[in-house]
């Protein structure tokens, strides 16, 4: 009998699941281990939840659901769901030679957090004192394969010492601690995720949905279904025109949008754009400008990036256009470590913070990166383990500095796999931006009340100075490029202004050097990112020249904030 | 540089883009400019010297130690600083400060340079030994601990051996020939080992103002390709593949983009280090008197000890050691590995912890006692 068992690893728990399931393990629950006991309702949501996604990665055994922890060499088994061959049971259950074990019924999910935590290590110490001589005394029978998963002890190793069942809810705890704790999605927010093809936001867009249909089944549940049900997009932005066109494209493309379908209810609408769209309306002229725009950059590096700041701007539209209220990108720890060092090499260590943090809101729709923790190479195996398509062929290789940096950290994580996350560990400790949080905006009268008053606390949060943003690439811009900005606001002309606003990295490499082609250069960008410094031409310069310090700052950030809502 | 300027240029065969007047002999691997010789020697002075005035590095009057490998970079520095002080009238006393770690074949030649160079330049030297300051010998150390750990004895004690002999010579600053490629490339490596403290550090010009003995770096800003005038020996003791790593990544990036070097010292300079990470403190060794900032190790009856962790220390006296010390303590009592491996020392106690339930209980009580500070 195949049992697919679901696990939390230890480092990607909070503490509030102690608070609140640590009272999980207890006596009457491990004197009869395979009683299926329910204690909450968020325990069953839980367990449904489970069963559901048992059946979407296509596995038809049985509604087996058991969650194990193994903390310091202690384990225990959470068991739900009465089974049906009492040997193999034995089995699993006494595989663990040489450890304490304990037992318990309940719905599994929440219960075992308890004891992964490293806070929990008192409670798991206290249950194995009182364990000894229980379950512990089976011996395991001989013919068993000897790499086990290292969580549950009962399936095979699939990746990194965990089966594939642990592997993935490892992995799923980290999506759901970094939206829970973060405030990511609240219940009234429509989120859009990106899609591009790759693995990380193939999984995004998965896990997103797999808490919206658990929220359903909650709605559903619930008598008086006071907490709405977030509702989902997907966005696809389409860069085929870059690729050669070819019949694996095409078909990609058709894969991508019937991925989006099936994963109904609740539908999902997928929003297919190019950038040229946030040129002009007209598709092919849209392309053509963007073609005009990308030409006029010289440099590989500004290229690429550029075009990134385009689809930033694009996804932002798209989310804007359709009523949105937060974006959904995929970028994982390997991405995020990639663009620290690519910041840093790039001389944008100022900015760096904004764009590496769960929580991007200065943009008009907030960005949200939940898959902040999760490493590239786990999403590729989670891919593969539920048979999520990835289209490769929609792949744009990186060049210039962006491929050397990823063939470094590529090459570091050889060396110590770690190395991705310490890298984003350390650029975690810079001081983030005032908008790197959520800032709600919420009808208080549609939520019950304990979410009100989550919601307030942070409203309630300081104001602080805002930034002056980088015209092209929307970094704040550091002390010396205010300096700059302020001696060269009295340039009469917009594309004059436009360049003063960029970021010294910008400025090298994505403007051009000549005025005339600089010219041209602002002729050609989009509306959404000129807007960002029109206003700034029409206020008042003499106020802006006077006064140097914040409060001029201030004005231009009101400025270029109210021109930032995207046409 | 419109088109006709370049093709005349070329007709010519490319005259120095700052003299016009001479033919251009080298790129100048900052700007790729093409310029003459003459030229490169004067901007590459002129830049130094900027860099100098520009962020204070000397006072009138100063005696300063020039802390010098025999490599090419303090060479470089011996001569260009030389130069200045006489052209720009710095008005400072020079010195050439030598560590002789007492590696054969190594030392040997560096030294020798060094020694021209005090003939040369007309600067007083000093060389202070391992042998002289420890006892010890790197080739001694070596044949005690074998080649694992010994890069972390030389760093050690080598950076106690320049703040000796700056002591000796009663200097009241250290310059070091650190360049433009090592700064990024130390920028790159605490990113990867997630240091933030010297993270912020790494990139200041003048380090350890606090301190009896200020460090700075006029490279901070000259490239490595730039300083010409080089013969350098690679140390036969460390293939340290790691800081390689990071090396070749910067000269690959260097090819690229040359600016790209600058860029990552100005993210450097700019990083937004949170004011509440915590910086090392200066402290005094209670052997040697050494006074630092540099990390100080708790030594309770000849063991280290973490503060905290060790749930014996509240009955016994706490004594603060330098590294330095603290590695010579165990050279010389024959414990080559003591004071390296405290992290697996560590882990061990954890191990042990969860095995045997009354000692987890002293720990968990020595964690909070610990933080009282008997």
């Amino acid at each position: 009998m195949k049992r697919i068992s679901y696990e939390t690893s230890t480092e990607t728990l909070a503490a509030p699941f102690l608070e609140r399931d640590g009272m999980m393990i207890d006596d009457g629950h491990r004197q009869n281990p395979r009683l299926p006991t329910v204690s909450s309702g968020d325990r069953q949501l839980d367990a449904e939840f489970r069963r559901s996604t048992t059946a979407n990665s296509g596995d038809t055994v049985p509604f087996v659901v058991s969650a194990g922890v193994h903390h310091r060499g202690v384990l225990f088994t959470c068991e739900a769901e009465p089974i049906k061959s009492f040997g193999s049971s034995e089995k699993e259950e006494g595989r663990h030679e040489g450890k304490e074990m304990a037992s318990c019924g309940g719905g599994g999910g929440g219960g075992c957090g308890s004891g992964c935590l490293r806070d929990g290590e008192e409670a798991a110490d206290d249950v194995k004192g009182e364990e000894v001589g229980g379950v512990r005394g089976r011996r395991p029978p001989a013919d068993r394969d000897p790499v086990l998963c290292s969580k549950c002890g009962e399936h095979a190793a699939f990746y990194g010492n965990l089966c594939g069942g642990c592997f993935r809810f490892s992995l799923f705890g980290k999506f759901k601690l970094a939206v829970t704790s973060k405030a990511m999605i609240s219940p009234t927010d429509k989120v859009l995720v990106a899609l591009s093809g790759g693995p990380a936001s193939r999984v995004a867009l998965q896990f997103v949905h797999e808490m919206q249909f658990k929220a359903q089944k909650s709605w559903d549940a619930s008598k008086d279904q006071s907490l709405p049900v977030f509702g989902v997009g997907v966005a696809f932005i389409d860069e085929t025109m870059f690729l050669r066109p070819s019949k694996e494209v095409e078909e990609a493309v058709e894969e991508i949008r019937c991925s989006v379908s099936q994963l109904a209810p609740p539908a999902k609408v997928l929003h297919i754009a190019t950038i040229g769209s946030i040129f002009s309306a007209d598709p092919e002229g849209g392309t053509a400008s963007l073609n005009e725009v990308l030409e006029a950059v010289s440099d590989a590096t500004g290229k690429e990036d550029l075009l990134h700041h385009l689809r930033v701007l694009c996804l932002q539209k798209i989310a804007l256009d359709n009523g949105y209220s937060k974006l959904v990108l995929g970028s994982c720890t390997t991405t995020i470590a990639r663009k620290v060092l690519s910041a840093t090499v790039k001389g944008q260590g100022y900015s760096l913070p904004a764009d590496i943090q769960y929580v991007d809101a200065r943009w008009a729709v907030p960005v949200v990166l939940p898959l902040r923790d999760c490493l590239a190479e786990e999403l590729t195996v989670l891919c593969h383990l539920d048979g999520l398509k990835i289209h490769r062929v929609l792949d744009q290789p990186h060049v210039g500095i962006n491929n050397l940096v990823s063939s470094f950290v590529t090459r570091v994580q050889d060396d110590n796999p770690s190395r991705a996350r310490t890298i984003v560990r350390t650029a975690e400790k810079l001081r983030p931006f005032h908008f790197n949080k959520v800032t709600e905006n919420l009808s208080y009268e549609m939520l019950p009340s304990r979410v009100r008053r989550k919601l307030q606390s942070e409203r309630n949060a300081e104001a602080t100075p805002s930034e002056v943003l980088c015209s092209i690439c929307g970094g704040p811009l550091s002390n010396s490029d205010i300096a700059s900005l302020k001696a060269s606001i009295s340039n009469s002309t917009r594309h004059q202004v436009f360049a003063a606003q960029c970021c010294q990295s910008c400025c090298f490499q994505i403007l051009p050097k000549e005025e005339a082609s600089l010219e041209h250069f602002y002729s050609l960008m989009p509306p959404a990112m000129t807007g960002r410094v029109k206003d700034v031409t029409t206020c008042d310069y003499n106020h802006l020249r006077g006064r140097v310090g914040a409060a001029s700052v201030t004005t231009i950030v009101q400025h270029i904030n109210d021109a930032n809502v995207i046409s | 540089m419109d088109g006709g300027e370049e093709r005349r240029k070329r007709a010519v065969g490319r005259l120095c883009s700052i003299c016009h007047e001479k033919k251009a002999a080298l790129k100048r691997p900052k700007t790729l400019d093409q310029i003459c010789r003459e030229c490169f020697y004067a901007v590459f002075e002129e830049e130094i010297h900027k860099v100098i005035v520009e962020n204070n590095l000397f006072k009138p009057g100063e005696r300063i130690a020039i802390g010098a490998s025999g490599g090419k970079d303090s060479t470089v520095l011996a001569y260009v600083l030389s130069k200045l002080n006489q052209e720009h009238n710095y008005g400072l006393d020079l010195f050439l400060l030598s560590v002789d770690e007492g590696i054969t074949g190594y030392r040997d030649d560096s030294l020798e340079t060094v020694k021209r160079n005090e003939i040369q330049y007309g600067l007083p030297l000093k060389i202070v030994s391992y042998k002289e300051l420890y006892g010890w010998t790197m080739d001694e150390i070596v044949k005690a601990i074998g080649l694992k750990n010994n890069c972390t004895f030389c760093g050690v004690f080598r950076r106690q051996a320049l703040d000796r002999g700056a002591a000796l010579l009663r200097t009241d600053k250290l310059v070091t020939g650190h360049n433009a490629d090592d700064i990024a490339e130390t920028v790159l490596l605490n990113i990867l080992r997630g240091d933030i403290a010297r993270l912020g550090r790494c990139t200041q010009i003048t380090t350890g103002e606090d301190g009896p003995i200020p460090r700075c770096k006029p490279f901070k800003y000259t490239y490595e390709k730039e300083i010409l005038d080089y013969f350098s020996t690679e140390c036969i003791y460390s293939p340290n593949a790691y800081r390689g790593f990071a090396r070749e990544f910067i000269k690959d990036l260097e090819q690229i983009r040359p600016r790209a070097i600058l860029d990552i010292i100005r993210s450097g300079e700019n990083f937004r280090i949170s004011s509440s990470t915590k910086m090392p403190e200066q402290g005094t060794c209670e052997r040697c008197g050494y006074i630092s900032s540099q990390k100080f190790l708790d030594v309770v009856n000849d063991k280290v000890v973490k503060v905290g962790k060790d749930f014996m220390n509240k009955s016994r006296a706490v004594i603060k050691w330098c590294k330095a010390c603290v590695l010579l303590d165990g050279l010389n009592r024959g414990l080559p590995k003591f004071g390296i491996r405290r992290t697996k020392d560590s882990q061990k106690v954890g191990e042990h912890r969860v095995s045997n339930s009354e000692t987890t209980v002293a720990n968990f009580e020595s964690k909070q006692c610990g933080n009282l500070d008997f």
